[in-house]
This record gives C-alpha cells, structure tokens and sequence, in this order.
C-alpha cells in the first residue's frame, strides 16, 4: 500500500505508564476509505492507541503517519484533519444542541457560508431537528452520541476516530449509528473505530485485535476466521442447555453457551460430533440437532485470546 | 490565534455561566456582599467609647467638662461611679473604654488658674482604640480649657494643620477603594480558576484538545467573558463607593477604567494559571483563595501600612498585583491621581499580567497526562 492510499500508519507504537506498558509494540496500516476496526476486551490498550494517534497522548516511542502528518511531531496538523469521537459522552451538558454545534463550528472554523449547511446536516443526520432548543442533557444516550459524532465532523475531515461509539446504547441506535459509519466510508472518509461488540466487527472491511497491549490477529473478518480458526465449530442445540455444557465440560470439551445453543471447539468435527450426541444422549437429554457452522469472529477471538 | 475561535470559546463559556445560579452569584452577588460586609465592618474611626465617670468635684464646672466629653460625639457616658474601687471594676469587666477621675480639687484648681490634674484611664488593651481615644481626650480638655480660662491659656505656637485628601481623616474614606481591589482579587482569580479544571473534570477538555484549537485562544477566550463581569463588578463596587459609602471620586474615571482592565486582566490570568496547574475545580478555588486573598488583605497596603512592614515582607509586596491597585484607587479616588503619577503602577501591573498570562499559556498541555 503506498502512501497516497494510506489514512493511517504506524509501527512500534508504544506507551507505556508508570511500570505498565498500555500498549506495546504494535503497528498497523489502515487505507483511506476503509472501515477499520479495532477490538479488544477492555483495558487491552484501544482507547490509548486511538488516544496516540489523534495527538492526545504522547506516544512512549515507535513512528506514524495520520493522513500524512507525523504523530510525534505535527500533532496540530492532525487534530485539524480528524474527527475524534471520545469513549466518554463529551460535549456541553449545559448547551443546547444549536449552541453546541456552534460552539464547535466556531472551533473548527467552519467558513460562514457553510456554517448554517452543516448545522442542518448535523441535526438532521443526529435526528434531532426538532430538539435544537433543547439542552443536551435532557438528550437520550442514542441522540447524545449522535450529536458528539456530528459536532466532531463538522469540518468534514478526510479520517474519522470513534472509540466505543455505541457502548451504552440501545441496539437500534448501534444500527443507526452503524449506517452512518457506512454513509461515511461510501464518502471515502476513513474510519477508524474501536469497539468490544463483536457483532459490529464483522460490519468493518478490516480488524485487528489488541489484547494486553499487542496486537494478536489482524485481517478481514473473513480471513479472520478462515486463518485463525484451525478447528471446527460445533453447534449443539438441546432442550436443557445447562446440563447439556456440564455433560461437555465433564468428558473435556471445550464449550460455551452462544444464546440458546452451544458451540463446541473440536479438532474434527465429523469425528467428534457423533460422540458428542451419544454421551448427550447417554446423560438422558434431548438432542435437536448438532452440525459444523462458520466459526464467528467472537469463536475467534476467544480462541486467539485463550491461546496467547 | 484566530478570532472565531476566541468567540466561540467566549461565548460558550458566557452562556455557562448564565445557565449556573452558583457561578452567577459568585460573579455578581458575592462583591456587592463583600463589599457591604467588609465596608460597614471595617473602620478605624473610633465613635462612641464607653465612658465612666468618677467624678469626686461634683462641681458645676467638672458636669460640664462631662458634658463636653458627652457632646464630642466621641464618648458615651455610660456610668457615673461613687467609689475609686469601682473604676478598675468598670474597667476589667469591660463595661468602660476610658475612665475619668475628676479629683476633689479640679474647679478650685481651675478657678485660681492654677494646672487642674485630671485622670484619664484607657483602656490599651486595644492598642489603636486607645491611642486614637488618648487624642480625642486631649482634644477635648484642650478646648475645655480654653474656654474656662477664656483663651488664656494658649500655647506658644499655634499650629492650624490641615489634612489633606481626606479632611474629616474618615477612615472609610481610604479602606474602601482599597477594599475594592481586595475584592476584586479575590473574586477575580476565583472565576477564572474553576473554568479549565472543570472541563478536566467534566471530560469536555478531551474532546476540546482534540480540535485545532490553540492554547493561546483557549485561554484568551475563557478570560474575554470574566474580563466583562469583572469589569461590571468594579463599575457596581465604585457606584456603591461613590453613592452608599460617600467617598469622594476626585480623579477620572476612564482613567479607573483602564487601569481595572489591566488589573483583571492580571488577576483572571492568575485564575486560569491556577486552574491550569490545579485541573481539580475544588483544588484550585482553594488554592485561588489562599493565593488571591491573603496577600491581597494583609500585603497590599490596603489596612496596614507598607512602610510599617519589616523589610522582607515590604519586598514581597511588590510582586501582589493587589498592591499596585490599591495605590491606583486611592489614588484616583482621593488625589484625583493622573496616570502619569500612577506610572510605576501601570508598568507593573502590566507587567503581571503578561507574564501569568504567558505561564498559563505554557503551562496548559494540549495533551492527557
């Protein structure tokens, strides 16, 4: 990937506080225009990678490029060509939407004939045309981080941070919200979003998955689980799920509860799966049915983890 | 440093503070408080000085010394005593400031024109009272004398003084100028010190440090806003000055004016240093306090004297900005003072302010940690 078509990159990147190293040798190139993604459990290092490339946090050591300017030395130069969307809710409680938007289209120096354009985009995209009047406190989590998202790009820049944007929201505003990160990238805007909801991963081009500070998997989520997930998958659905992962757990299969059916982690799965229904059987329990499935991103992160 | 984002950051920050029943108090209510408080509290004037009398004469001539004690304005006769024991009684128990024997032989003496002893017992427990009391008391027989002895007794020079500035020696006259730029010190580095802590504490900087914007008109543009409510504070606290304490306004006001923005100006950056340095709302108004308000009381001449102070406290004043304003509003309030002759104040006032105001500049860190 050549420079021209690179949004983000970086190698080494370190930090490290006190006698804890946050995040640890990592490095990444992201393209323009992709929707990147970046997981991990919490406190695995997301918020302080984003934090170092947005110019908020002093990189301990390594190199990087955010749309072409040097994260250890044109930190300003950045902040003017990113839009960063924090974990915490951050914009004014005691504002009014309207007086929010201004306040930072004045900051971002929006030119005034544009002003007035994007403080309708901003609302209407957010949904909240109609509360404008209205002082953000009194806004739902949903309206909220619509809201910061908007004010956040109000100047339009080319590359996007998100971290955490939808924790602590109702699902059908993560959708919503998700269709505007789409809306964004078909605009060729570059997004880099870290998340912990592994159902969203899978809407990213690319992933990488961050624990304790390293980098341990890194690709699409289709390579993802094709090369990462050496073994099969089985899902196991029986009536009694919970004596059902107890009869598993005893004669030493690997197995976790997925909603209302069981995923078994299995070396062969045409060998396994008979033997699986006959001890099922044996332990009295009613057997639906058990067949080999693509593994999920969340199969592969719970192996990857349990193996590094 | 661009002008949009100054007002932006003006303006939010305005609207935050007319959204907030506390801050908007501390803004406007507190000084006019303050400055009732402190105004009425604070006099050095002595009125009103219990009195006890013993008077042994009980002639026609010692009531009429006791009348003119009584009609000074100075002393109240509070009780008239019959035994020497009960003075030191009068005295101990606090029921008297000032006690006058009158012996046996006071209007005899006086009538053969010979020196009429009379004592005098003050109180010096209350060391300034008592000073300013002994020279009311010498006032007074003074005059008694005269007109018993019908201006015979005269002394050998007659000195007329007259003070200057302050005529009737009002104390009011020089306490509350100077309250005002105590005050304002106060309130001033108070306002401006909760602004950047409490947007590290409501995690709103994280997001503001993420724009483009400079540190330069972050700072500029939370001061533009308390730099306006100062400024309305000192104009309310020199009306009240003018109007409810009486202090006479001889020099000018646009003069004052400049002067005050110069002096808030330092003060509000003093404010924003401490909230830079500080980055907890509740540490930094404490630390505003103590920094704003002791030197400012005690080390700015405001009440006690500067050429009185042991020399190492006379340097120390010289870096309180509150000194300087002091001198100003004395100044311009009672000598009707021109900026030429407050030059020296206006160089360091100025000075002050550039430099807190380039400290927090440098000091405040676009960054987390």
């Amino acid at each position: 990937m050549n420079s021209v078509e690179t949004a983000v990159e970086f190698t080494g990147l370190t930090r490290v506080f006190g006698d804890f190293t946050a995040v640890d040798q990592i490095s990444l190139t992201v393209g323009k225009g992709e929707i990147f993604g970046f997981l991990g459990p919490n406190g695995a290092g997301k918020s302080t990678t984003i934090k170092m490339l947005c110019g908020l946090l002093t990189p301990s050591a390594g190199s990087g490029k955010v749309g072409g300017f040097n994260i250890m030395t044109e930190a300003e130069e950045i902040k003017k060509n990113i839009g960063y969307m924090s974990q915490k809710f951050s914009l004014y409680d005691d504002l009014t939407v309207e007086e929010n938007i201004n306040f930072f289209s004045g900051i971002y120096r929006v030119p005034r004939e544009k002003k007035r354009e994007r403080k309708e985009w901003v609302l209407e995209m957010a949904g909240i045309a109609d509360r404008r009047g209205a002082l953000t406190k009194t806004l739902s989590g949903g309206f909220k981080q619509r809201l910061a998202l908007g004010c956040a790009i109000l100047h339009e820049p080319p590359i996007i941070f998100l971290d955490e944007p939808t924790s602590g929201v109702d699902p059908i505003s993560r959708r919503n919200f998700w269709r505007l990160i789409y809306a964004m990238s078909r605009e060729g805007k570059t997004i880099f979003v870290t998340t912990h909801y592994m159902d969203e991963a899978e809407y990213c081009d690319r992933l990488a998955l961050i624990y304790r500070g390293k980098i341990i998997a890194e690709g699409t989520p289709t390579t993802l689980k094709q090369e990462y997930m050496e073994r099969d998958v089985l899902e196991i659905e029986v009536e009694q799920v919970v004596d059902a992962l107890e009869v598993l757990e005893q004669s030493g299969i690997e197995t976790a509860i997925f909603g209302s059916v069981l995923h078994a982690t299995v070396t062969d799965a045409g060998q396994e799966s008979q033997r699986i229904r006959e001890s099922l059987v044996k332990a009295g329990l009613k057997v639906v049915r058990i067949e080999k499935i693509v593994p999920s991103l969340e199969d592969v992160f719970v192996t990857l983890i349990e193996v590094s | 440093m661009k002008l949009i984002r100054v007002r932006a950051i003006a303006k939010k920050e305005l609207i935050q503070v007319f959204r907030d029943p506390l801050s908007l108090a501390m803004a406007f209510l507190m000084p006019v408080i303050l400055l009732l408080i402190f105004g009425y509290a604070i006099t050095m004037d002595v009125n009103n000085l219990r009195t006890v009398v013993y008077d042994l004469d009980k002639s026609s001539l010692s009531r009429e010394l006791v009348a003119q004690f009584r009609e000074s304005g100075y002393f109240t006769i509070v009780t008239i005593l019959d035994r020497p024991s009960d003075v030191d009684a009068a005295l101990d128990a606090n029921r008297g400031q000032v006690a006058l024997w009158i012996p046996a032989d006071f209007s005899e003496n006086l009538r053969r024109g010979k020196i009429a002893p009379l004592q005098v017992v003050v109180d010096g427990s209350d060391s300034n009272t008592a000073t300013i009391a002994l020279g009311y008391v010498e006032g007074v027989t003074e005059r008694f004398g005269q007109r018993v002895t019908g201006g015979i007794a005269r002394a050998p020079i007659d000195a007329r003084v007259r003070v200057w500035y302050n005529p009737e020696l009002k104390s009011r006259n020089y306490i509350i100028p100077g309250l005002i730029a105590v005050i304002m010190a106060v309130i001033a580095a108070l306002l401006t010190s909760l602004t950047i802590a409490r947007e590290w504490e409501r995690g709103t900087m994280e997001q503001l440090i993420a724009t483009p914007v400079k540190t330069t008109e972050l700072i500029a543009g939370k001061l533009l806003p308390y730099f306006f409510i100062g400024f309305i504070d000192v104009a309310v606290s020199v009306a009240m000055t003018v109007f409810i304490f009486d202090v006479p306004l001889r020099g000018s006001l646009l003069l004052l004016a400049f002067l005050t923005s110069l002096f808030l100006f330092g003060g509000l950056s003093l404010g924003i240093l401490i909230s830079v340095v500080a980055k907890s709302q509740l540490v930094a108004s404490q630390i505003a306090m103590v920094v704003s308000f002791l030197p400012a009381f005690l080390l700015s001449g405001f009440m006690y004297a500067i050429s009185n102070m042991p020399l190492p406290l006379q340097n120390m004043t010289r870096i309180i900005p509150a000194r300087y304003f002091v001198a100003i509003l004395k100044g311009i309030f009672l000598k009707g003072s021109t900026l030429r002759q407050l030059a020296t104040e206006t160089i360091l006032l100025t000075l002050f302010g550039i430099v807190t105001f380039a400290l927090s500049v440098r000091k405040f860190k676009k960054r987390i940690v």
